[in-house]
C-alpha cells in the first residue's frame, strides 16, 4: 500500500492532537508514515504506533529548532525522496504552511492549504471566502503537499508498527541563515492552544473591560477550552494578540465555539464559522452571529454566562 | 535600503466574493478590488524603514490591468515607484507560479528588503512570502510583529502561538509582517497629488524571460475541481433569557452530547 507521510507537531515531548487527526486522515490514501523532525523520536513512538504510524521517520538534529523553516523543509523533502509517498500531509499551522509550500515547490508538486477534509483520491475539500464557498480542489502533479486544519477529521486509534527509520539530512548552508536566537513565552498557560483546541470560549466588546475577562475564562476553563476574542477586544488591550480569532486572526474549527457578546462580523466569522457548532450569548436579537448560531441566548452576558459555568460545574459533580 | 513591497489586489471581503463558474477560478469583477488589508500595513512597514534609513520603496505587484488602482494608491501613501507584472498568460496561476514571477520580477529592482503581508484574504494561503523565499534562495523573516534593521542585519519579532521568536538574518531578505506590526497612514491630498505622476514599470512575462506557456491555469500545479456555495448553516434556536439562560445553553449542549 501507498506511503503517506505525516509531519509530527509536538510540544514539551508529546504528540499533537492535530497530528493523530493527520494519521487517521492518512488511512484513507494509504499508510500512514510519521516523520520526526529535531525531537526524539523514540519518546514519541509509542503516541504514533497507537494512531496508526507503520513507519517513524526520524530526523535528527538542532538545526530545526535553531534556524526558521528552511531546515524543516528541507529534511522533509529529503524524506520524501527516500520513501516516494502518495502524498505528504501537515496540520495547519503557520509555520507548516510555510514548510508545506516550501517542500512542495522542492519536490515539483503543489500545495493546499487548509483542507477541511480528505478522500480517498487526494481531494481535497476547502471552506473559503468566509465559510460562504466550498471547493474540492486537487494538486495536479507530483506528490500532493495538503495542510489540514485542526479539528477537521476526528484521531481514531490504529494499531501501527511504528518502526524507527533514522534519516541522516545535512541540512544546506544557505538553509541556516535566518536564526532563532530567543523564544519568548508571553502567555502560557494550563488551557490548551486556541487553534487545535475542540472547545473554544470567545468573548467580545460587550464583555466591557480586561478585568470582566474573566467570565469568560471561568467559562473556558469549567469546559476545559480555550480562550478566544474578537479583534475590538485585543485592538483594546484587554488580551494579547495570540487570542484573535478570525479573518486576521487565528482560525479555528472547533466541535463547539461559544462566542459571549460578540456581534459576528464577516472578518470574525471567517476565522470560526467552521465549527461544528456554534453557541451565542448576545443581548443585541440583530447580532449577526444569531444566523450562524446552532443555540443562542438573547440576554444579558454577565448573568447567562455565570449561570452556564455555574450550572456546568454543577452537573460535573 | 531599498525596499520592495509586495501588494496584491484582492476582492474586498465585505463584498460577495465568488468563482467564475466557467473556469473556478476567483472572479475579480463583481467585487470593488481593494488592497489586501495586511499589505498597507507592509506598505506603512516599508515607509516607516524608509524614513529611518533612507532608500527608495518600490511596489511589486503581480495581478490584472486593474491593480493599477491599487497601485497608485499605494504610491499615494509614499512608495516611490512601481511594477507590476500584467499578463493574460497568469490567469488562474497558483502560489509556486505567483512566488516564481515575483521572485523574477525582483530581479529586476535592486533591494535589500522584500516586504509582504503574511496573508491574502482571498488565497488565505500564507505562503507565498516562504515561497518567494524558496525561489530566491534569500533568507525569510515571517510573521512579524516588528521589524528594526542594523547596518545589513535585520531582526524580528515573529509572532508564535504562545509569544514571539526573535529571528535574524542578513539582507537581501524577504520579510512577511502581521497586523499589528504598526497602524498604516492614509493618503495624504499631496500625497495623491504626486502619485499620479510616479512611475509604474508594467511588464509582461516575456519580459520577464518566462515561457508563458508554462505559466496560467492550465499549468497550475493546483485545481478546483468542483465548487457549491455552502449552503447557510441550518437556522439554530435562539431563545430569549428569562433568568435560565445559562440552565437552557447547559441543557442544549447536554443534548448533543458536548458536555
Ligand atoms: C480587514 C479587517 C480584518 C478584521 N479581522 C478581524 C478578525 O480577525 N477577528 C475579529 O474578531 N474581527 C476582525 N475585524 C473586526 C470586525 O469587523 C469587528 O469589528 C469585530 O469582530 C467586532 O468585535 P466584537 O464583536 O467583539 O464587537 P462589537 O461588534 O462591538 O460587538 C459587541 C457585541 O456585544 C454585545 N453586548 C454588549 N454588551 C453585552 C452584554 N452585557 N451582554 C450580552 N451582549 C452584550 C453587543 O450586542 C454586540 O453585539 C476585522 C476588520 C477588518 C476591517
Ligand atoms: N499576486 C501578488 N502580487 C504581489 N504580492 C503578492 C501576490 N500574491 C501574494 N502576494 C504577497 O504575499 C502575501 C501572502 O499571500 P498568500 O500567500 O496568497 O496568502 C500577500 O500579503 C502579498 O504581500
Amino acid at each position: 500500500m501507498a506511503e503517506v507521510l505525516v509531519l509530527v507537531d509536538a510540544v514539551d515531548g508529546k504528540v499533537k492532537k492535530s497530528t493523530l487527526e493527520l494519521l487517521s486522515a492518512a488511512r484513507s490514501l494509504g499508510e500512514p508514515s510519521a516523520v520526526v523532525i529535531g525531537a526524539d523520536a523514540a519518546a514519541l513512538a509509542r503516541a504514533l504506533g497507537e494512531y496508526g504510524a507503520a513507519r517513524i521517520y526520524a530526523v535528527a538534529g538542532d538545526e530545526y529548532g535553531r534556524y526558521l523553516v528552511a531546515p524543516k523543509a528541507e529534511a522533509l523533502a529529503a524524506v520524501v525522496e527516500q520513501s516516494s509517498p502518495a502524498a505528504v500531509l501537515v496540520s495547519s499551522t503557520p509555520e507548516n504552511k510555510e514548510v508545506a509550500a516550501r517542500l512542495a515547490f522542492k519536490i515539483g508538486s503543489g500545495v493546499l492549504t487548509d483542507a477541511v477534509g480528505l478522500s480517498g483520491d487526494g481531494t481535497a475539500t476547502q471552506s473559503i471566502f468566509g465559510g460562504s464557498v466550498t471547493v474540492e480542489s486537487k494538486v495536479t502533479r507530483g506528490v500532493p503537499v495538503i495542510t489540514l486544519r485542526p479539528n477537521a477529521v476526528a484521531a481514531e486509534p490504529a494499531a501501527g508498527a511504528a518502526e524507527i527509520i533514522p534519516v541522516e539530512v545535512t541540512v544546506s548552508d544557505a538553509a541556516k541563515v535566518a536564526t532563532v536566537s530567543e523564544s519568548v513565552v508571553e502567555a502560557k498557560g494550563s488551557r490548551p492552544q486556541l487553534s487545535e483546541a475542540s472547545v473554544v470560549v470567545s468573548g467580545g466588546r460587550g464583555i466591557g473591560s480586561a478585568e470582566n475577562f474573566a467570565v469568560v475564562e471561568k467559562l473556558a476553563d469549567t469546559l476545559g477550552a480555550a480562550v478566544g476574542a474578537s479583534r475590538a477586544v485585543v485592538d483594546a488591550g484587554w488580551v494579547p494578540h495570540t487570542m484573535q480569532v478570525g479573518q486576521t486572526g487565528v482560525t479555528v474549527s472547533p466541535q463547539l465555539y461559544i462566542a459571549v457578546g460578540i456581534s459576528g462580523a464577516i472578518q470574525h466569522r471567517a476565522g470560526m464559522q467552521t465549527a461544528k457548532t456554534i453557541v451565542a450569548i448576545n443581548k443585541d436579537p440583530e447580532a449577526p452571529i444569531f444566523e450562524l448560531a446552532d443555540f443562542g441566548v438573547v440576554g444579558d452576558l454577565f448573568t447567562v454566562a455565570p449561570q452556564l459555568t455555574e450550572e456546568l460545574a454543577k452537573r460535573k459533580g | 535600503m531599498n525596499i520592495v513591497v509586495l501588494v496584491k489586489q484582492v476582492p474586498d471581503t465585505e463584498g460577495d466574493r465568488k468563482l467564475d463558474p466557467s473556469d473556478r477560478t476567483i472572479d475579480r469583477t463583481s467585487v470593488d478590488p481593494v488592497i489586501n488589508y495586511i499589505d498597507e500595513f507592509a506598505i506603512e512597514e516599508a515607509l516607516r524603514l524608509k524614513e529611518e534609513h533612507g532608500g527608495d520603496v518600490t511596489i511589486l505587484t503581480v495581478g490584472p490591468e486593474q491593480a493599477t488602482v491599487s497601485i497608485r494608491k499605494a504610491l499615494s501613501m509614499g512608495a516611490d515607484k512601481a511594477v507590476h507584472v500584467c499578463d493574460e498568460a497568469l490567469h488562474g496561476a497558483c502560489a509556486i507560479q505567483t512566488a516564481t514571477v515575483i521572485a523574477k520580477a525582483l530581479g529586476t529592482v535592486e533591494w535589500d528588503v522584500a516586504i509582504a503581508g503574511s496573508e491574502a484574504t482571498d488565497s488565505r494561503m500564507s505562503v507565498v512570502p516562504a515561497l518567494v523565499s524558496e525561489v530566491l534562495g534569500a533568507p525569510q523573516l515571517s510573521q512579524a510583529r516588528k521589524v528594526s534593521v542594523d547596518g545589513s542585519t535585520v531582526t524580528i519579532e515573529r509572532v508564535t502561538e504562545t509569544g514571539f521568536d526573535r529571528v535574524q538574518a542578513p539582507t537581501p531578505v524577504v520579510i512577511s509582517v502581521v497586523e499589528k506590526i504598526n497602524e498604516p497612514r492614509y493618503p495624504s491630498f499631496k500625497g495623491i497629488m504626486a502619485a499620479k505622476n510616479k512611475p509604474i514599470e508594467v511588464l509582461d512575462t516575456a519580459a520577464l524571460g518566462l515561457d508563458a506557456g508554462t505559466l496560467g491555469l492550465v499549468n497550475a500545479s493546483t485545481a478546483v475541481v468542483s465548487f457549491e456555495v455552502a449552503p447557510p448553516r441550518a437556522a439554530g434556536q435562539v431563545v430569549k433569557d428569562e433568568g435560565d439562560g445559562g440552565v437552557k445553553i447547559a441543557d442544549y449542549l447536554a443534548s448533543k452530547k458536548l458536555v
